[in-house]
């Protein structure tokens, strides 16, 4: 995001420095807006996200035996037949995603409760399924923020649901108002530990991020799977599977079940809006992204690099752990082994696609938290793997990661203005 | 070239003599050495018998097994680790510190093997066959992210290659009923994502770690769709021919070693072959001094006449057929079927065995044996009925792995110009 408008508050040592930096920060000029400079940051991820709609339809179409078939008969039977696939999908996806619109106006002339809850509860599940992505897409984009790729959210994540889980069913006697909030900051704080390690070593000793958070994320598995075998094991449980959650450690649920919709939603939009303070109007945000743009100007101006890299991986640990804990907590109830899936890498996706803006990762989470949800019912309805979601995912990601596909696809003008790229490089650096 | 690994190697030798890392070394070595009798030796019985098998039961001449006192045995390998931290600490090794730390490891590794084989028996045989199976996937991973980063692309895809290379040698080789088709197309497979890793890296510049992870949530999505849709459905679209074991003439048949090395299937002995073809071809030929001139200074190369872009794409594509090929292993050469998400993060270690090899080929494959042999030992601790949990020992090659990162072995030379997109001016 380039918006920012706002000076540094504290004048410091280095005017000159931050000066020729700010420069990089700068909102774009009048007349760049027209040539698309903020429009397109808007623009290029939604062209990114239809185009990756239109693929996974060719993709749908190109792997229904029906379509062959038809078209065996006849083009335009084909032409139908594979209409029909793609709209049977989509269409399976909306009302996955966001409930029928039949079905809920039918519940809600007939004013019986529980019909309305269960017409509107596919919309409410897709927030449940969007939270955790919120908070470990907000975890990345931090990262990225700060130059350090945090690849080990999915680590992060175990580690946080590991240490919530822990403390919510080992802690007894506490009311819910203190034990939900210890909860989540034991989650909290065993990712911001498990994110602390890597950003040590990256400031220490120059070792790679990138690789010592997948080091990290096996190392987190395997404790898991220890831990669930052993210490952590329900007793009298032939599964790898930890003792239940006390419900006073429950994030609270708004409806009674089977709507699983929880407070976690709500915690996650604070803590966006907190992320976003931090890195936007507080001068250790502005070290921070001062840090991760040119760690070299941050420097001379003073500014302490090392403290800046931990900080940010033991942060994004921290958020990483809290989507764990959010899972755990609020859904789950207790920890299974495997109970993340793919977030780690999903949350990268997100965190690119919403430009490592708070908001936009809030937005990002949404739309796949809903085509994640809406998936497993058109699994169901229309007999598409949900994995087609990994594929639009990773479509569009190649869109926002190379934009210069996208324009030329589009024939977008590029725009004047520097694009917020990722400032990561590899091993060596 | 001649001046590259001067260079290099004047480079190693000037950190090898460090005189911190010298006494670190010596403490280390110490240190082990007391471990193996704090830890082993005290545990253990004195009248205890290690026994290890040297020959499986389809071996032509039956070897009798390796007996050793235990306790004798623990207290002369911690003696032996003594004395070598105390000259260590006292003049030190040198150029041949690392080769003295890999013995001591290797010596402390014995020991733990010893102390848990007391009373009981192992067969090592079987052990060391396991562990260089188990090395193939990693060790050609390493190859794979040798081939890339070599010549300056940062390749994070090759789990996603693999995954995908295991998933058409699968289905190919059920359709058509030939393994060896099913193996071509694994590697045109792993060639095909590599290529497009290319374009993003090369061609636009993408970040190329970003560029992996499309490639790797894209694999996975792919082949889970695909085996969900299609290979779960009609299970003879998953039914593949493998390679079976080959054992080669003569060479089979030499005691211990020929079971080792020359009693296995196709995917060993290829490994083997392509770690001496990269060895050669990356250190001894122009081929490779151009590779690594590009991955160390495109600008210097393409001055000197070298087209930077073709042999990046060119080391780019060789790596994704390499990944397409360790892909095939899972299938071909050892389920005989596939399941979603197979590769279980083998092409991630691959990238750690890259680097804990210091992106050299033989030394990615021997950290591809440290990877298996954690791996191989793990499975049997339960057998020996050792009380460690075998996650930990299954963390240690990660840890190891974030060590050598670290540092504290020696820094490793990082190709210059690995991860930089080159902008031709």
């Amino acid at each position: 995001m380039t918006s920012n408008s706002e000076e540094p508050k504290k004048p410091g040592v280095g005017q000159i420095f931050l000066e020729e930096l700010n420069n990089q920060f700068k909102p774009p000029k009048k007349d760049d807006k027209k040539r698309g400079g903020i429009s397109q940051t808007i623009l290029i991820p939604l062209l990114a996200v239809i185009t990756g709609l239109i693929i996974g339809g060719i993709f749908i179409i190109l792997t229904t035996e029906q379509v062959y078939a038809a078209f065996g008969q006849s083009f335009g039977a084909g032409l139908a037949a594979a209409w029909d696939a793609v709209s049977k999908a989509y269409s399976g996806l909306f009302t996955g995603a966001f409930g029928d619109p039949a079905r809920m106006i039918a519940a809600l002339q007939s004013g019986d409760e529980l019909q309305i809850r269960r017409a509107f509860n596919p919309f409410l599940e897709s927030l449940v399924t969007s939270t955790p992505y919120i908070f470990a897409g907000l975890a990345v984009a931090l990262g990225f923020r700060a130059g350090v790729f945090n690849i080990g959210a999915e680590g992060q994540i175990f580690i946080g649901a590991i240490t919530a889980t822990f403390v919510g069913y080992s802690v007894t006697g506490l009311p819910a108002i203190i034990h939900v909030p210890l909860a989540l900051l034991a989650g909290a704080a065993g990712g911001a530990f498990w994110g602390f390690i890597p950003g040590w070593l990256k400031a220490k000793t120059g070792g790679h991020e990138v690789i010592n958070t997948i080091m990290m994320n096996y190392i987190a598995f395997r404790l898991s799977d220890f831990l669930l075998t052993g210490p952590m094991k329900r007793p009298g449980s032939f599964n790898p599977v930890s003792p239940e959650i006390l419900p006073s450690a429950w994030l609270p649920r708004f409806f009674p079940d089977p709507i699983r919709f929880h407070l976690g939603f709500f915690i996650a939009l604070g803590i966006a809006y907190l992320v976003y303070w931090y890195l936007f109007k507080t001068t250790w945000g502005f070290e921070l992204r001062t840090v991760g743009t040119n760690p070299n100007a941050a420097k001379y101006a003073g500014m302490n690099v090392t403290k800046n890299i931990v900080l940010a991986m033991s942060l994004s640990g921290a958020l990483a752990g809290l989507a764990g804990a959010n899972e755990v907590l609020g859904v789950n109830r207790n920890l299974a082994m495997a109970f993340s899936s793919g977030y780690g890498f999903d949350s990268i996706a997100l965190a690119l696609l919403g430009n490592n803006h708070p908001l936009g990762v809030v937005l990002a989470s949404l739309l796949f938290g809903t085509l994640r949800s809406g998936a497993t019912r058109m699994q169901l309805t229309a007999g598409i793997p949900n994995d087609i979601i990994s594929i639009l995912q990773a479509v569009i990601l190649a869109f926002i990661a190379a934009p210069a596909i996208i324009r030329t696809i589009y024939r977008l003008r590029k725009p004047t203005v520097e694009e917020a790229g990722v400032t990561i490089r590899g091993w060596g650096g | 070239m001649a001046t590259t690994t001067n260079s290099q190697m004047f480079h190693k030798t000037f950190v090898r003599e460090s005189p911190v890392r010298q006494r670190v070394m010596g403490v280390f070595f110490l240190v082990l050495a007391l471990s193996i009798w704090f830890f082993f030796a005290r545990s253990v019985d004195g009248s205890a018998i290690a026994s290890f098998g040297l020959s499986t039961f389809q071996a032509k001449t039956q070897l009798d097994p390796w007996n050793l006192p235990a306790l004798n045995t623990l207290y002369v390998l911690a003696v032996v680790c003594a004395i070598l931290g105390g000259i260590q600490l006292s003049r030190g090794f040198k150029k041949y510190t690392n080769a003295v730390l890999a013995v001591v490891v290797g010596i402390f590794v014995f020991g733990f093997l010893v102390w848990a084989t007391a009373g009981k028996s192992l067969n090592l045989v079987g052990l060391f066959n396991t562990t260089l199976s188990k090395a193939v996937p990693i060790t050609l991973g390493a190859l794979s992210g040798i081939l890339c980063e070599r010549s300056g692309v940062v390749n994070i895809a090759i789990e996603g290659m693999m995954l995908s290379g295991a998933m058409v040698s699968a289905l190919v080789g059920s359709i058509t009923q030939n393994a060896w088709l099913g193996l071509f197309c694994a590697v045109l497979t792993g060639a095909v994502l590599a290529y497009v890793h290319g374009i993003f890296s090369i061609k636009y510049k993408t970040n190329q770690i970003i560029s992996g992870t499309v490639i790797n949530i894209f694999a996975t999505g792919l082949t889970s769709y695909i085996s969900a849709k299609f290979m779960q459905v009609y299970p003879a679209l998953n039914n593949p021919p493998t390679f079976g074991a080959i054992a080669i003439p003569l060479l089979a048949d030499i005691p211990v070693i020929g079971e080792i090395f020359f009693v296995n299937n196709l995917f060993v002995f290829a490994m083997f072959i392509f770690i001496v073809i990269l060895q050669i071809g990356l250190f001894q030929t122009r081929w490779g001094l151009r590779v690594r001139a590009v991955g160390e200074h495109p600008k210097a190369a393409d001055t000197l006449g070298i087209d930077v872009f073709k042999t990046r794409y060119t080391s780019v594509i060789l790596g994704g057929m390499m990944a397409g090929f360790a892909g095939a292993y899972f299938t071909l050469g050892s389920a005989g079927r596939f399941d979603e998400v197979m590769t279980a993060g083998r092409g991630f270690i691959g990238l750690a065995a890259m680097i804990f090899g210091n992106w050299i080929p033989t030394g990615g494959f021997a950290a591809g044996l440290l990877f298996g042999f954690a791996d191989s030992l793990a499975s049997r601790m339960a057998i020996l009925g050792i009380a460690i949990p075998s996650q930990f020992l299954l963390m240690l090659p990660y840890i190891a792995t974030m060590i050598v990162l670290a540092g504290v072995i020696g820094k490793g030379h990082v190709p210059a110009a690995d991860g930089i997109p080159y902008e031709k001016e």
